[in-house]
């Protein structure tokens, strides 16, 4: 469904990305895990074509998406919910659900999935005339998960969704990324707190400055020493 | 001493018309602009050359100066809008430079008599009353908030809180900031045809980039944002040097502690209810 091909971006003269391969295929929920400025959130801002790559391809069902703009590879059906809860503080709920669907034109679609997303996320639908910035920091994930899916993507990009919530919340998070994932979106999850991602992940990167180091099956990168060493805590 | 009413009315519509436009841009999309006044003064001069030098009818060349400055204004907004804040600030604030010593330099041919723009240019047919302008101040408004509420308007907004974000959210960045800045800028140079056909005399002095500040004051007083907001903002700061004239050049020292007091215990001003970082 995605596929990277020794992807490079740089950041003036740095190389954030030294030419990366990765591979999402459709259904599975991929990660990647790895220390603070390994380049994770660079790939993802990379494929959705906020970061412009200098090398390598990136294809989406297809399509090469390497040089596209961000709102044609939205529209394409692939689309990233931001780092540190990016919502429009200044809009109410409702608007920025109305946000998520902006490329779309099936009015009749976009009422069933604000009655999808509110199924999901059900605090949302209590306060959708409140302003975003007005709510707690994980009904704020929480909006930022629905207003994504508000576009009705094929692949979801996450990045750091546990980033700054309570434990409580954190484990929400997870168990709906689960859920969206099993009604048929297949997701691409970038996060620090390793032992949760790759519990629920099928497939997992490590990545460590700009390099895919390793890549396996989720159960796997939980059982490897110098991973669980690295990132796992144990 | 007598207040002259009407005449308060006539500047504080022209000058709604015109704030609504600066609104759309720096309250709604938050691209600061402090070039409006260079889009009030094409308005203006785009009309009274069109009926002075080939007896263009009033009403067509109101239509024409507003879109001459909204196509003006669009152009311009492709090379600059990827700018941002102060940077993009000072980028209008060139603009409005340009536009003042273009037309410092340019030469008409009047009735047969030629003449340069940097002197006052008189004789603009006065078509401008007061119920014209109140008409116009009522559409403008509706248009404004029918615009504010559509899905174009949503996208404004969402530009104005979080480039980034709006531009996950599929929204076309580059095309929302120029149409908006195109928009903005024709409400200015209805604005100042509706200006030069009042005044009927105009002078490049009347267009500085002191009028953009005022423009700029007026906004913000009233509340970045808020339609309501720019017409009490507008009014009030139209009115005060009017209605303090007895007090000569002092009136601008009262006008300038009126937006002290403002932004020391209302900085989102009269209505605004919002904080817009622009």
């Amino acid at each position: 469904m995605l596929r990277l091909t020794s992807v490079q971006t740089k950041y003036g003269s740095i190389y954030a990305l030294k030419g990366i391969d990765l591979v999402v295929n459709e259904g599975e929920i991929v990660t990647i895990i790895g220390a603070n400025g390994a380049g994770k959130s660079t790939t993802l801002n990379t494929i959705s074509g906020l970061v412009r790559s200098i090398a390598g391809s990136i294809e989406f069902n297809g399509k090469d998406i390497t040089y596209m703009p961000t709102d044609k590879i939205v529209e394409s059906g692939l689309i990233q919910v931001p780092e540190g809860r990016e919502i429009f503080p200044n809009l109410t709920v409702m608007e920025n659900l109305r946000l998520g669907a902006f490329l779309r034109k099936d009015k009749q679609g976009i009422k069933d999935d604000i009655d999808y997303v509110t199924s999901l996320f059900p605090r949302l639908a209590e306060r959708f005339n409140q302003l975003g910035g007005t709510l707690s920091g994980g009904e704020q994930q929480m909006l930022a998960i629905a207003r994504a899916l508000m576009s009705k993507p094929k692949l979801l990009l996450m990045d750091e969704p546990s980033l700054g919530l309570a434990p409580i919340f954190v484990q929400d998070i997870f168990n709906i990324i689960k859920k969206i994932n099993e009604q048929g979106t297949t997701v691409l999850l970038v996060e620090q707190n390793a032992t949760l991602a790759l519990s629920i992940a099928h497939r997992g990167y490590v990545m460590e400055t700009g390099n895919i180091v390793m890549e396996d099956k989720a159960v796997n990168l939980m059982d490897n020493e110098s991973v669980k060493a690295a990132y796992l805590g144990f | 001493m007598s207040i002259d009413i009407v005449n308060i009315l006539i500047f504080s519509g022209i000058n709604i018309i015109t704030v609504l436009g600066l609104n759309l841009i720096t309250g709604v999309t938050g691209q600061l602009s402090l070039g409006h006044s260079a889009f009030f003064s094409i308005g203006a001069y785009t009309s009274a050359l069109l009926m002075l030098m080939l007896g263009v009818p009033f009403g067509a060349a109101l239509v024409i100066a507003t879109l001459m400055a909204g196509l003006i204004g669009g152009l311009f907004g492709i090379p600059i809008l990827r700018l941002r804040g102060d940077y993009l600030a000072i980028a209008t604030l060139g603009f409005c430079e340009i536009v003042r010593v273009v037309i410092l330099n340019v030469k008409v041919t009047i009735h047969g008599s030629e003449k340069l723009l940097s002197t006052s240019l008189g004789g603009i047919p006065g078509n401008t009353n007061l119920i014209l302008v109140l008409i116009l101040v009522v559409i403008a408004t509706l248009f404004m908030i029918a615009l504010e509420r559509s899905k174009f308007g949503l996208a404004l907004r969402s530009i104005r809180e979080d480039e980034v974000a709006a531009q996950m959210m599929g929204i076309d960045i580059a095309r929302h900031k120029i149409l908006s800045f195109a928009i903005g800028s024709a409400f200015a140079g209805l604005g100042g045809a509706l200006y030069a056909s009042y005044m009927t005399v105009i002078s490049p002095g009347d267009f500085g980039f002191m009028r953009s500040i005022e423009m700029l004051c007026m906004l913000v007083l009233g509340g970045m944002g808020s339609i309501v907001g720019v017409i009490a903002g507008t009014t009030v700061l139209t009115a005060i040097p009017e209605l303090l004239r007895f007090a000569q050049e002092y009136r601008m020292i009262m006008y300038g502690i009126v937006l002290i007091f403002m932004m020391v215990f209302r900085p989102r001003g009269l209505f605004g209810s919002i904080r817009v970082n622009v």
